[in-house]
């Protein structure tokens, strides 16, 4: 199975790069583009071939390195 | 007295760290690579600052999954001394042993100056050098600096005085202007600012050699 990994910002945290980038936006006249937030995004290829225990396997490995939940948001994408 | 310097591939004052300590214990510190699964004798460690795996995913997300972690989590949580400076202090974080985490410098620069620190609790192992209120000059030199924690955390950490060293002049955006906190234990201190950079005249300033030697002599 294939994975894709998304690691967002908390709501509420300060996200400097993102009102950066926000700020390059409106310097290049796109106008209208508002709390732009940058994240990451990992993917990987998984042996398991079960959903159930994919999930639960990625679910394991967000908490225990690929986001930081003091001050992070991740969501789970899975395609056969 | 015995210390240890946890070495990560790219650490970069883990040698800065080694002088300091040997002035002020008069005896050279064990060099413990990371990839080690265990810890010489020690009564103090240090987390040196640096880059440590060149920042990939989070500044100290990877040192603080590496072998010779599991070894500094469980001398930590049995009450040895910890302190983790710059990369260190992330590390930390990372790791779960202090609240929090370390952000992208609030101004987007990497910031390398001295800055002026107050001292907001000098009953700390790691402050009894100094008195309370005291200003200390140390260097920072960081782009992730910036201290985050949920109110909640920032509130109990004011509260059971666990904000050891306080910005002057925020550099980095630092939450309530922190910039080194204790465990609610108070044998780990994680700072972003460089005490072993500041021990001799010779490198500008010596309020980094009275703080080790206040931590070797609390120690004892």
């Amino acid at each position: 199975m294939k994975a894709r990994i998304t690691v967002t910002l908390k709501s509420g945290v300060l996200d400097p790069q993102g009102k950066a980038i926000e700020g390059a936006l409106s310097g290049l006249g796109f106008s209208g583009a508002h709390n732009v937030r940058q994240g990451k995004v990992i993917e990987m290829k998984l042996d398991e071939t079960d959903e159930a225990a994919a999930r639960a396997k990625l679910e394991d490995m967000c908490k225990k390195l690929l986001a930081n939940p003091v001050m992070e948001n991740y969501s789970i994408e899975l395609t056969a | 007295m015995k210390s240890s310097v946890i070495v990560f591939p790219a650490s970069n004052c883990d040698r800065d760290a080694a002088v300091a300590l040997e002035q002020a214990t008069g005896k050279a510190p064990d060099m413990v690579w990371h990839g080690d699964a265990e810890l010489p004798a020690t009564d103090l460690i240090v987390l040196p600052g640096g880059f440590s795996y060149g920042d990939y995913l989070r500044s100290g997300a990877m040192a603080a999954r590496s072998p010779i972690m599991r070894a500094v989590i469980e001398k930590a949580k049995a009450g040895t001394p910890v302190i983790g400076i710059c990369n260190g202090f992330q590390i930390l974080t990372e790791a779960g042993l202090l609240p929090g985490a370390l952000m992208r410098n609030a101004g987007l620069n990497f910031v390398c100056r001295t800055v002026t620190l107050k001292v907001e609790n000098n009953q700390s192992m790691f402050s009894s050098a100094f008195s309370k209120g005291q200003s200390v000059n140390f260097p920072v030199a960081h782009h992730d600096g910036n201290f985050f924690a949920d109110s909640e955390t920032l509130d109990r950490l004011e509260s059971e005085g666990r904000v050891v060293f306080r910005y002057v002049d925020n550099p980095n955006g630092s939450a309530r202007d922190i910039a080194g906190i204790v465990n609610d234990s108070g044998n780990i201190l994680g700072m972003m600012p460089h005490p072993e950079r500041v021990i001799s005249p010779l490198l500008g300033g010596v309020d980094g050699a009275a703080f080790f030697k206040g931590l070797v002599d609390a120690v004892g």
